[in-house]
């Protein structure tokens, strides 16, 4: 299973201004993630997972130390160059599904590929491709108000996963979802982690969430306190 | 191209609050150039009656003669030279003769010009061949519509006015209002009683004897004046209403602001409303990898593209209606007759292309800044904060 680092932290650190002083929300963060792993940053409320994710998906630098993500070094990419990173590479999945209200699910999952310049028919194909993963073709012209929860997450997938990027970020996906929604997301996510061996980032403290990574790396007061290959119990 | 794809998607999928902020824009766009061109319409009007009613191609005025000053009128007339004879026996001028006087309305003394006015000239629009109808007893006169309501005088009825004759001894006599000028300029309505221009000659022992003339409207080759009649063209005499109408256009500036400001307000609230509702969108954006540059491009142009739809929208109603009013008028109640402005019974606006293409680009321009501004602020937000729909 040892395809080459993904992504590589060494001497992480992140604080954050606070006041006069200043509070550490990451410590000397030194990770290798390897392509195509399905794993969980687990820990406490304010244990600094979101923090790490993001800095992880270029949208925020650390105060010192590297992570190098895809071969390029994050704390060297401008503003322009970060976003061409996450265009081409990084798809995001969030606690709030955060699709854009006035798009049509269509629409939304057509939203990467039109920032990547994908010409109009591969586009297409390429979001029905992704809307059948989800088992959403159905609703491609629905607009997010009518969706229902698990819908809306799924059109998320579909947005992360539209253009096959290396690296998919999720912060707390099933954090909204009930229990049958949460397993049909993760299952999901575990299938296409197989099938187009998609790199998935967890950001959880969802026990159902933990039961499906192959690798939990638990953080506590921003420092990694435990980090172990788990054998899946669902998959 | 991918910003304006999805800054029309934002605006159809926004739907009914796009087609509100397009509509508020357009009725400020519209009543911008509605008032503009009242405005216009109206400085047009009175330019056009005061030459109509007093002006005509210009006037040749006796040297001591002063509009605004009533005392210069007994030594402000004179005979006629040569030259002014031949252009009035042509038919290309008239003369108008002027004394102070006053008139006893109900007894109550009020002081008025009596002037003097060929009951068969046409070079005026003041309707002088009423005075030339031999209905009546007393003198024949004609007054104003603002001078009939100062007086409370109505068709038919007589009133006594008093002058002083050559040796300067009061002299009375009756008038007959046999008419009542509806639209007239104001110069030549209030405090003002005409009568036919040889009775007033007569009353004044004065002969022949005018104040000044009259040349024809749009009169080519005006002969130049002498020493007794000073020639002032068109133009030296419109100068004070011209005036008058820059100082109403300097007001209607303030107004044409104001309108701007509050249209400018609506979209720029919009901006900076969605722009904070929307926060969390543009992390979102940002997320998916949208360049800073191109997200504020993104929100200004959605922004323009409201002036624009404001521009379409408003053109779609607004022609119509400016049409109608530019076809009828504005009918205005009688009340505003006293403002000392030229008002007509109806106002046709006046939309001159300058004022079109002027506000039109007004509107966008401005409606783009105002959109430009709060989408740049977004450029500090950071995408984290952002996402967190959190304040910056
Ligand atoms: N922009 C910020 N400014 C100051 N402090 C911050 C900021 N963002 C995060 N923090 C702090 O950093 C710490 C880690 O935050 P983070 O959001 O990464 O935690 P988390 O592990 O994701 O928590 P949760 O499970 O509640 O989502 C917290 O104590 C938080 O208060
Ligand atoms: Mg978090």
């Amino acid at each position: 299973m040892k395809n080459g680092a993904l992504i590589t932290t060494s001497g992480l650190v992140k604080q954050y201004p606070v006041g006069r002083g200043h509070f550490t929300a990451l410590r000397d963060i030194d990770l290798i993630i390897e392509r195509g792993e399905f794993t969980g940053l687990v820990g406490p409320s304010g244990s600094g997972k979101t923090t790490l994710l993001n800095i992880i998906g270029a949208l925020d630098f650390p105060t010192s130390g590297s992570a190098v993500v895809l071969g390029t070094d994050t704390t060297k990419l401008t503003h322009k160059t970060a976003a061409r990173l996450r265009t081409e590479h990084i798809g995001f999945i969030f606690q709030t599904y955060n699709l854009l209200p006035v798009y049509t699910v269509f629409e939304n999952v057509e939203l990467p590929l039109l920032l990547l310049g994908m010409d109009q028919g591969r586009r297409k194909q390429a979001v029905m491709d992704s809307l059948e993963w989800v088992g959403l073709t159905d609703k491609a012209k629905s607009r997010p108000a009518q969706l229902s929860g698990g819908e809306s997450q799924r059109v998320a997938v579909a947005r992360a996963m539209v253009k096959r990027p290396g690296l998919v970020l999720a912060d707390e996906p099933t954090a909204n979802l009930d229990v049958e929604n949460s397993h049909n997301i993760l299952k999901m996510m575990v299938k296409l982690n197989k099938e187009l061996e998609t790199t998935f980032l967890f950001a959880t403290h969802d026990q159902k969430v933990i039961d499906y990574v192959r690798r939990k790396i638990t953080l506590i007061d921003g420092k990694v306190a435990e980090d172990i290959q788990t054998t899946p119990k669902s998959q | 191209m991918l910003i304006i794809k999805l800054a029309f998607r934002n605006l159809i999928g926004a739907g009914l609050r796009t087609w509100l902020n397009v509509f508020v824009l357009s009725i400020a766009f519209l009543m911008i150039i509605f008032v503009q061109g009242l405005i216009k319409g109206m400085g047009e009007y009175a330019v056009e009656i005061s030459v109509d009613y007093n002006y005509g191609g210009g006037q040749y005025r006796h040297e001591v003669y002063d509009p605004y000053d009533p005392l210069t009128l007994e030594e402000s007339h004179a005979p006629l030279s040569k030259t002014l004879s031949g252009l009035i026996e042509r038919g290309e001028a008239t003369p108008i003769l002027i004394t102070s006087g006053a008139a006893f309305p109900e007894g109550r003394m009020q002081s008025a010009l009596l002037k003097g006015i060929d009951p068969d000239q046409e070079i005026l629009k003041i309707p002088s061949s009423f005075l030339g109808t031999d209905t009546t007893d007393a003198i024949p006169a004609l007054i104003g519509s603002r001078m009939a309501k100062q007086t409370k005088l109505g068709i038919g009825d007589y009133v006594t006015v008093r002058w002083r004759d050559v040796n300067g001894m009061f002299d009375a006599d009756d008038v007959q209002i046999v008419q009542i000028m509806r639209n007239a300029a104001p110069s030549v309505d209030q405090g003002q009683i005409w009568i036919p221009l040889e009775r007033l000659r007569e009353m004044l022992q004065a002969p022949g004897e005018a104040t000044f003339v009259v040349l024809e409207k749009n009169f080519a080759e005006a002969p130049p004046g002498d020493t007794t009649w000073i020639h002032n063209s068109p133009d030296l005499l419109l100068a004070s209403v011209t005036e008058l109408i820059k100082a109403k256009a300097g007001t209607s500036n303030i107004l044409y602001g104001l309108l701007l400001f509050m249209g400018l307000l609506a979209i720029f609230d919009t901006q900076v409303l969605s722009i904070w509702r929307r926060r969390k969108e543009i992390g979102t954006l940002m997320a998916l990898g949208m360049q800073r540059a191109r997200v504020i491009w993104l929100f200004t142009f959605e922004g323009a593209l409201h002036g624009f739809l404001a521009l379409v929208v408003g053109a779609i109603y607004g022609i119509p209606i400016m049409a109608w009013v530019m076809k009828h008028g504005i009918p205005l109640p009688s009340a505003v007759e006293d403002s000392g402005f030229a008002i007509p019974q109806a106002l046709y606006p006046s939309y001159g292309v300058r004022l079109l293409v002027g506000t039109t680009l007004l509107v966008l321009v401005s409606v783009t800044i105002v959109s430009f501004l709060p989408a740049s602020k977004i450029a500090k937000l950071k995408p984290t904060d952002a996402l967190r729909g959190k304040q910056s």
